[in-house]
């Protein structure tokens, strides 16, 4: 069955987010910065290399364990600058907002803005506001959007990855997802999991600054571990192998994908990224993330071992062997 | 957690697996698991992959989106269209594909249609929208059934009357005979349901050991579970015996649950059911008895009869049978696809398909 409209898993970071970019976005602005689709995009300008991105932030509720959406809206924007290498510099910050929205909860979240934007040393140089007739959007949605400076020695792309190349994850997967569904209406249950919403410059700059053989940096936001690790199989033409093992999942996280029947593999953090690092300097990459705030439970979960179409092999728990499929629209609970 | 990390021992599970393999043998053995949530963890977990070539699993009938027959879609769409009425639905059903469209592209449109995570929510929508009527879509086994008995029950004793359930609720035993007793697919052995055998006990297998010398195992869902079950199976089969064991004894007791059994047939009795690529199997559904019609969105909103439009290269019905796999089908992967599916298989978090697709 065709779909002939938008649909929510249009908007989910899987297949039908790629199927959009691929049919109705690059036909018509293909270029050759955007066709590189990596979280920023990175252009010379007068001898300089510099990064930018752009984000816009709907999340639902706008008020979640560990974090909001001004704070969301920070780290996402400062974590696509720097999974490309860069160091982020500047910000800008445009509100849509409904009519009826509380002054209070609009300056709790400019505050965030602020307090996220000191910790990841940005500054927000320009901004907008418009205002929209009640149910023409839900509360408030922020785009932001940035730019970064880049180092010239270093090229960090989804298509860098190589064979022998080990994969870094900087911690605990599923921690924002699950904060967010299980403070959304409907969702009869509670936990104690934050979201992970964090900057990540500080980690990436310490990385880049050993010059360390650092290949492929990337956030795994929606569509999670899964999407992420499945753009860069394919962008790259490699087959990534992770052990399921090595994967760091909170024991509650894992509680609640069971009762859900949900993948934690496709759970949406905010403050988690994975390193393709060459062999040689894997350990001491991985190190380097252990000590930085934010990644204390960083661990190696697999290497890239050979070239192919684009593909993820995960070795399960019991040891067995499975594919990792890239996510496909909403993530739905079961039935039983 | 550390009580469910038993279950999915690395070292146990690769014990188990050689096991398998010494009492098998050479010989073949073909076995079914009949759950849905079975053949999703056989798939996570790369179990078929551990087994040795001769001992196959095929999927059955025991997701209850996949067999739920064609036209219960179209008429849940055609309620969405209405303009007083809220539908509430567990996420499954979501993406099934009707004949022209499906509930989450209603919802994109416009339609009222809300996933729920339990019968008791779609219950408060129905407290918190008095004007509008409320429908829960009833789809499951023998495990979801008391829970919406148990909710209809509530919403007589607390008078709310914007409360109705379109059922669709099917039992797994009839299902079972009806493949063991056709000449399509020979299967040496079930692993029979976790969750409905919870409620179930295992007494109403025992005819299919009995009568067709089939050997069941009702089996738990965590990985050694599963190859216990295995196990279990190819033993009865290579000592030639046939009898229903319980793997899962944490849950399952002979008798199963019999509280949930008498409230399952307090609001429901047994009809003949439509089942998707099988057809109509005797006393294998469950419908509204007459004492709560008031309940029954089938009463409150008669439907007409009107032909289903399907593509007729879809094998869904085939594979729920066992029949054929997946990569059998002439549209698997290339025309039907979880983005744009074209039997229920494909989208149901429980499907054949959508294991397949997943995760080989």
């Amino acid at each position: 069955m065709k779909n002939e409209t938008i649909i929510l898993g249009h908007g989910s970071g899987g297949k039908l987010s790629h199927d959009l970019i691929d049919k109705y976005f690059l036909p018509h602005l293909k270029n050759s910065i955007l066709e590189n689709l990596d979280d920023s995009a990175v252009f010379d300008l007068n001898d300089s290399l510099l990064a930018f991105t752009t984000d816009s932030y709907v999340v639902e509720p706008i008020f979640f364990p560990g974090g909001d959406i001004g704070k969301l809206a920070v780290c996402g924007t400062v974590n696509d600058l720097c999974m490309s290498g860069a160091e982020p510099l500047y910000l800008s910050c445009g509100f849509i907002i409904e009519e009826g929205f509380s002054f209070d909860d609009l300056e709790k979240i400019v505050i965030s803005i602020k307090q996220s934007a000191d910790e990841s040393n940005v500054k927000v140089i320009a901004g907008d506001t418009k205002v929209v007739a009640k149910r023409s959007a839900d509360k408030l949605f922020i785009n932001t959007s940035g730019i970064g400076f880049l180092r010239k020695d270093y090229k960090i792309s989804g298509s860098s990855a190589v064979v022998g190349d080990k994969v870094i994850l900087s911690g605990y997967i599923g921690d924002h997802g699950i904060a967010v569904m299980s403070e959304r209406h409907g969702l009869s249950f509670e936990t104690k999991i934050k979201s992970d919403c964090a900057p990540l410059n500080n980690i990436v700059r310490n990385i880049l600054n050993e010059g360390l053989g650092v290949h492929v940096l990337r956030d795994p936001t929606r569509g999670g571990l899964a999407a992420v690790l499945n753009e860069i199989a394919r962008q790259s033409c490699v087959t990534v192998y992770i052990n399921e093992d090595k994967i760091p999942v909170r024991e509650e996280v894992m509680g609640a994908c069971e009762i859900m029947g949900l993948d934690p593999l496709y759970i949406a953090n905010e403050g988690k990224f994975v390193a393709f690092a060459a062999p040689e300097d894997a350990d001491k990459t991985l190190e380097i993330i252990r000590s930085c705030k934010y990644g204390e439970s960083a661990q190696i979960i697999g290497e890239v071992k050979e070239k192919s179409k684009g593909k993820v092999i995960l070795k399960t728990s019991i040891g067995g062997e499975r594919i990792v499929d890239m996510p496909s629209g909403l993530l739905l609970p079961r039935i039983c | 957690m550390k009580y469910i990390d038993e279950f999915r021992s690395k070292e146990a599970s690769l014990q188990i697996a050689s096991e398998i393999g010494k009492r098998a043998g050479g010989r073949k053995i073909t076995l079914m698991e009949v759950c849905g949530t079975h053949t999703m963890a056989i798939y996570r977990y790369g179990i078929k992959k551990m087994l040795p070539e001769n001992v196959r699993l095929l999927s059955g009938p025991g997701c209850p989106v996949c067999v739920t027959e064609d036209s219960y879609i179209d008429r849940a769409i055609e309620l969405s269209c209405k303009k007083d009425v809220i539908i509430t639905t567990f996420g499954d059903m979501m993406r099934v594909p009707g004949s022209e469209s499906s509930l989450e592209k209603q919802k994109a449109n416009g339609g009222d249609i809300r996933v729920v995570y339990s019968v008791l929510d779609a219950l408060k929508v129905a407290v918190e929208n008095p004007k509008e009527k409320v429908i829960f879509l009833g789809v499951g086994f023998e495990t979801t059934v008391p829970t919406i008995a148990s909710v209809i029950l509530k919403a007589e004793n607390e008078n709310i009357k914007n409360f109705y359930v379109m059922s669709a609720n099917k039992l797994i035993p009839p299902a079972m005979e009806a493949i063991v007793s056709g000449d399509k697919v020979y299967i040496d052995g079930f692993i029979c349901p976790a969750h409905v055998s919870a409620i179930i006990g295992s007494l109403p297998y025992g005819f299919l050991s009995v009568k067709y010398n089939t050997p069941c195992v009702i089996g738990g869902f965590e990985p050694t579970d599963i190859l216990q079950s295995i196990y279990l199976l190819v033993k009865q089969i290579t000592e030639n015996r046939s009898e229903v064991e319980i793997q899962y004894t944490r849950a399952v007791k002979v008798e199963g649950n019999k509280k949930a059994q008498s409230v399952i047939y307090d609001v429901f009795e047994k009809d003949d059911a439509e089942w998707r690529g099988i057809g109509v199997i005797k006393e294998s559904g469950l419908k509204i008895k007459d004492k709560f019609k008031e309940f029954d969105a089938e009463f409150l909103f008669p439907f007409k009869y009107k032909p289903v439009k399907k593509n007729k290269e879809c094998i869904c019905g085939n594979i729920l049978q066992g029949i054929n796999t997946p990569d059998e089908c002439k549209l698997f992967r290339n025309v039907c696809t979880p983005e744009e599916p074209v039997g229920p298989c494909m989208v149901s978090s429980e499907g054949t398909c959508a294991a397949y697709y997943k995760y080989t």
